[in-house]
This record gives C-alpha cells, sequence and structure tokens, in this order.
C-alpha cells in the first residue's frame, strides 16, 4: 500500500526537465539492455522464415531436448517444493539451534557459481570421485545421465521456494494455526484448510520463479551433462551446440523458446501480485 | 467446570517465563491474570490451553488430570489477542470451522451448523455479516468473530488472551462489559490476560497479579486494591507517590511519621518504602504540623471533576502528585509556582526489598 507520498503533486525541487532527462535515461538503458536484445532474438529466429523455426524445433534432437528440460525441471521443482515447504515451516515455526546456519545454507546455491555447482557432483559421483567406484559396481549411472542433470538442478535451484515462503511465513505468525487446533483439527486439516491456503500465492511464486530457473540452467548442468546429443542435452545446452556449429537460425529458433519461458514467467509474476495484493496477502 | 493448575512451571532457555504457580478457578468464575509485559501471563494462558507444554507441575480441568492432553482434547476455547481470525474464510465459515472440523460421529449435519453459526452471530449481534471477510470488519466486530468461534464447539473453559487490548478507549469499555454479561449468561470457567489494572478490577470476580512468572497476589478486585499484599501490588495498581524512611524497633519511621507497622510487613529494623496514592494526599497552603512536606506547584492538570497536582518536595527535589476535588481545588485557589504543604493520609509501609 502506498502512503500520502505517492499521489502528491507538490514535491520537493526537481524541476521538469530534470524529470524527463531521468526517465528518458533509464528507459534508453532499458531498450538498449532488455528490450533490443529479447526483440533480437525473436527477429534472428524467424530471419529465414516459418520453415526452418519450426524444422529447428522439430528436429528429433532439439525435441529430445525439450523432453529432457521438462523432466529435468519437473522433478526438481516438485522436489524443492516439498523440502522448500519443510525447510519454510521448520524456521518459521520452530526455534531451534542451528536455525541461522540453516538460513544461511539454503542460499549457498544462490552465492556459488554454477559451475562450482556441477563440479560437486562430479567429485562426488565421477568415476574417481567419493560414490564413484561403488555406483561403477552396481551399474549406476548418474553423472553424464538423467540423474545428474536432475541433481544439479535440484541444488541450483533449491533456494526459490524456501527464500519465498520463509519471510511470508515469519509475518503471518502461527496464530490462524494455533487457532485452529484449539478448535479441534488434526495436524493434516490444519495444513490444508489454513497454512496451505494463507502461502498459496507464496509458494506459486515460489514455484513459478523455480521453473523458470530449472528450464534455463546452464552451467551445472553443462558440467554433469556431458552433452551426449538427443540424451542429456537439455535447452539451454542444446543452444550453445548450435551456435558454436554456427547453425544460428536454429540456435535462436531453440532460445526463443527459453525467452518466451521468461516473458510467460513474467506475466504469471505479475498476476500473481495483482492478486495476492486484492486478497490482503503481501508477498 | 473448573481450572486447577498446581506447582506449574515454565523455562524459555534460561529465561524463566511462569515459577511454580498454583492456582484456582471454579465454574461460572472469571479471574483475570494481570501483570505487565514480560510477567509470563500469556505463558499461562497458552499452558492452559495447551499451546505451550510445561516443564513441571499439572494442569487439572475439571479434576481431570489434562498436563499431557494436546489442544483439541481439552475443549478450551481460545481468543487470541489478535484474533486470529482465518482471513481467507468468511465470517460464517471461521465460526462453522470448529463444528466442521469434528469426527464425523460427533459432528453435527450441515444443516445444524448452519443454524448453530446463525445462532452465536446472533448472539454476537454479527448476523449481517456471516459472508464478509474477516479484514472487512472493525476490531471490535473481529473480537466479537473470534468470540463467537471460539463458543462455536461449546468449550467447557474460556481463555482470552488480553482480549480488549488492540481496540479504541472507548469500543474497549463497551466490549469489556458485554463479556462479563455474556460470561454470565454462558455460566463457564473464563479466564482473561490483561495489563490493564483498570480493565481487570472493573470486569473480574478475582484478579491474579503477577510479576516475573510467579504470582504476587490472588483476590478480589477489593481485596487486592485495599491490601496488596506487596509493594508491586500496590504500584501496580495504580499511581502512587513513595517516601523512604525506617522500620525502627517494630514501628515506621517515614520523615517525620511515625506508623504502626502493618501484619504483613515482619518487624526487622531497615529500610521502609511508604506509598500513598495521589487522592490520598493532603494539600494544604498552611503548615499545620511538622510532619507536612513543603512543596512547590509545578503542573495542574485540569480537565473533569479531579484536578491532578503535580507537586515538587522542597527537600529532596522528588516529584508527587496529588488529586483534589474540583470544589477543594477552588478553595485553595493554587497557582504554578504557589508553595504548599503536603502529607499522605493514608500511608502503606513496605520492607524496602522490592524496586521500580
Amino acid at each position: 500500500m502506498s502512503t500520502a507520498t505517492g499521489s502528491s503533486p507538490i514535491r520537493g525541487g526537481e524541476s521538469a526537465i530534470v524529470r524527463w532527462i531521468l526517465i528518458s535515461v533509464a528507459l534508453l538503458f532499458l531498450i538498449v539492455f532488455l528490450v533490443l536484445p529479447l526483440a533480437s532474438v525473436f527477429v534472428e529466429a524467424f530471419a529465414n522464415g516459418w520453415q526452418t523455426y519450426l524444422d529447428s524445433i522439430r528436429d528429433p534432437d532439439a525435441l529430445s531436448a525439450i523432453r529432457l528440460t521438462l523432466v529435468a525441471s519437473g522433478i526438481a521443482v516438485s522436489l524443492n517444493l516439498i523440502f522448500g515447504l519443510m525447510a519454510a515451516w521448520a524456521i518459521s515455526r520452530f526455534s531451534f539451534r542451528g536455525k541461522n546456519l540453516l538460513i544461511s545454507l539454503i542460499d549457498l546455491p544462490l552465492a556459488v557459481s554454477p559451475v562450482v555447482s556441477g563440479l560437486i557432483f562430479v567429485l562426488l559421483f565421477g568415476l574417481h570421485g567419493w560414490f564413484g567406484g561403488w555406483l561403477d559396481d552396481h551399474n549406476i549411472r548418474i553423472l553424464f545421465a538423467v540423474p545428474g542433470i536432475v541433481l544439479a538442478t535440484i541444488f541450483v535451484t533449491f533456494p526459490f521456494v524456501a527464500r519465498e515462503l520463509i519471510p511470508f511465513m515469519q509475518a503471518q505468525g502461527s496464530d490462524e494455526e494455533e487457532a485452529a487446533l484449539v478448535l479441534g483439527a488434526s495436524a493434516w486439516k490444519t495444513f490444508f484448510s489454513i497454512t496451505l491456503p494463507n502461502i498459496r500465492w507464496s509458494l506459486l511464486y515460489g514455484v513459478i520463479l523455480c521453473s523458470a530457473r530449472a528450464m534455463g540452467e546452464f552451467g551445472a548442468v553443462s558440467v554433469v551433462s556431458g552433452h551426449i546429443r538427443g540424451e542429456t542435452n537439455t535447452l539451454p545446452l542444446h543452444v550453445e551446440i548450435l551456435y558454436n556449429e554456427y547453425n544460428f537460425a536454429a540456435a535462436f529458433s531453440v532460445a526463443s523458446l527459453l525467452s518466451l519461458v521468461a516473458l510467460v514467467t513474467l506475466a504469471a509474476k505479475k498476476m500473481i501480485e495483482d492478486r495476492a495484493g486484492i486478497r490482503g496477502g503481501q508477498l | 467446570m473448573s481450572i486447577e493448575v498446581r506447582n506449574l512451571c515454565k523455562q524459555f532457555g534460561s529465561f524463566t517465563a511462569v515459577d511454580d504457580i498454583s492456582l484456582q478457578v471454579g465454574t461460572g468464575e472469571l479471574l483475570a491474570l494481570l501483570g505487565p509485559s514480560g510477567s509470563g501471563k500469556t505463558t499461562l494462558l497458552r499452558m492452559i490451553a495447551g499451546l505451550e507444554s510445561s516443564d513441571s507441575g499439572s494442569i487439572l480441568l475439571n479434576d481431570e488430570d489434562a498436563t499431557k492432553h494436546d489442544p483439541a482434547r481439552r475443549r478450551v476455547g481460545f481468543v487470541f489477542q489478535h484474533y486470529a481470525l482465518f482471513r481467507h474464510m468468511t465470517i460464517f465459515e471461521n465460526v462453522a470451522f470448529g463444528l466442521r472440523v469434528q469426527t464425523r460421529k460427533v459432528r453435527l449435519s450441515k444443516v445444524q451448523i448452519r443454524d448453530k453459526v446463525s445462532q452465536l452471530l446472533s448472539l454476537v449481534q454479527l448476523e449481517r455479516l456471516s459472508d464478509h471477510y474477516p479484514n472487512q470488519l472493525s476490531g471490535g466486530q473481529r473480537q466479537r468473530v473470534a468470540l463467537a468461534r471460539a463458543l462455536a464447539v461449546e468449550p467447557k473453559l474460556l481463555l482470552l488472551d488480553e482480549p480488549f487490548g488492540a481496540l479504541d478507549a472507548k469500543v474497549r469499555k463497551e466490549l469489556r462489559r458485554w463479556l462479563r454479561r455474556l460470561h454470565d449468561e454462558i455460566h463457564i470457567a473464563s479466564v482473561f490476560v490483561t495489563h490493564d489494572q483498570e480493565e481487570a478490577l472493573e470486569v473480574a470476580d478475582r484478579v491474579a497479579v503477577m510479576n516475573q512468572g510467579r504470582l504476587e497476589q490472588v483476590g478480589t478486585p477489593q481485596e487486592v486494591y485495599d491490601n496488596p499484599a506487596s509493594a508491586f501490588v500496590y504500584n501496580f495498581l495504580g499511581n502512587v507517590n513513595l517516601f523512604h524512611g525506617r522500620i525502627d524497633s517494630g514501628r515506621a519511621r517515614i520523615g517525620a511519621l511515625e506508623l504502626e507497622l502493618p501484619e504483613s510487613v515482619s518487624g526487622e529494623d531497615g529500610p521502609a518504602l511508604g506509598y500513598a496514592r495521589p487522592y490520598e494526599m493532603n494539600v494544604t497552603r498552611e503548615s499545620k504540623d511538622s510532619s507536612a512536606i513543603q512543596a512547590i506547584v509545578r503542573h495542574v492538570y485540569g480537565v473533569g471533576p479531579i484536578v491532578k497536582l503535580e507537586l515538587q518536595r522542597g527537600d529532596t527535589g522528588v516529584l508527587l502528585e496529588a488529586e483534589l476535588g474540583r470544589k477543594q481545588f477552588a478553595e485553595l485557589d493554587l497557582k504554578l509556582g504557589d508553595v504548599v504543604y503536603v502529607s499522605p493520609r493514608n500511608l502503606r509501609v513496605f520492607a524496602e526489598d522490592y524496586s521500580i
């Protein structure tokens, strides 16, 4: 909610010229660094016409990359939804030793370079890694296979749901849940009829950010994927391969899909913010 | 339905929130837990409801040990300080919640629930708001919804945490009289927490004064006000003027005054404190006897039937408060800077072991 300052026509000092200059600079910056690059993706994608665009996307390798991206992000987001919810619950509802450490740890994937995140898994599951020998003996493939990609994606996107929920649940407090318990509701009933409806917009917001990041992740996945065409290539990796082969039209066609994901995310985010605003909850 | 609390203790880390408290509340009784913030009164209330576990001691509800029972099994009605209404549900759904979550065996039918909720909403005079959401209601209305919701499950006892704390003065007064009437109608044991001594003294049958996790005194409003068991209770129940003195061979000497010791004070020699309420102060223009204290009028607050004076002692510079009737004030014809002589009409003596 904005206070009175927003609508007041008379404000301190700045003249119309200063205001216009500031707005123009901001707009120019936005156009050069955001709008132009985004537009160029679509322009390049359609440079050789619709047919090339569709062919690049219908290519078996591209389709397999789309499938893998959806599977990996689907698993990662569902797991992070559950873990994020549990972490946020624990942090906002209980006080325990090491709580601050846990909060910092949740942020770790955001602070670490994605390449390092990928290397962690190579170190763990690579042939010369901690569990590599055992996995090889039992014929289980994690690195350069789908499980590795899923693990790397989970790691990189772990903070999104939890970080969205923690401040929200902390601000909301546990009064309503306690009220439900005193009124005789079971713990499950309380969670599904009180907690979940209260945090649903926050949760959805976290899930959407998490999905966008999961689908777009490049660095960590690149390290563990092995770049096997048609098998372990996700969309961002497929874009890179096409680009390195000077197949620009195809590269931009596939990239345009990722850009679309970003635009849809943005729209969904805006919609949720509006809905949540109407309902009186804040994000 | 009665509540009995025996030797209840609760620590939060190194902080003792509730320290060996024993207390009884009988059926039909309205008890106020009165104390400053941090005195443990809310913790005690939450322990009775089962929202907080106890470290030791026991809680008996209707002579049955409920110390280990979860909140649902205790069948208490709890009204939270900030009402804790379910924000995504209408007023109707809020009140119906407790009825709807009951196990199938005892749950009422849909029609019965609807009837019961409307009955409760008419009891709290909110029938026409039944399909509104909590954020569309005023504080007083939310408070009444919270009460209706708590009463819907026919609790055996009602617990209220600072029930009027967040309301403005006028609504507050109305609501607390209304609560008193409601309590008398439904005839269950009720406990409410407050830090407002006026509220406690006006509404409750008995008042339990708490300080630093301990019970200082339990009694009727008249008892605790007229015969405070400790300097803390005396201080907490109203404005006071403080006089330093000594206990000397079984008598208290405060300034030039010499007083008999009350029974509650042990007669050992040592420093003593004398307290007098502002309305127990004599104010005169002339010094009648040697015990009166010379003071200067520093402030006059004259709104309403009582005139409040702020006086500065000539000897120690300490400020004293006095309250006079308007007529008496007019007769004295006091102005700022005038010199007056004050003496306490009624001085209550405590041994000096308590500091504000």
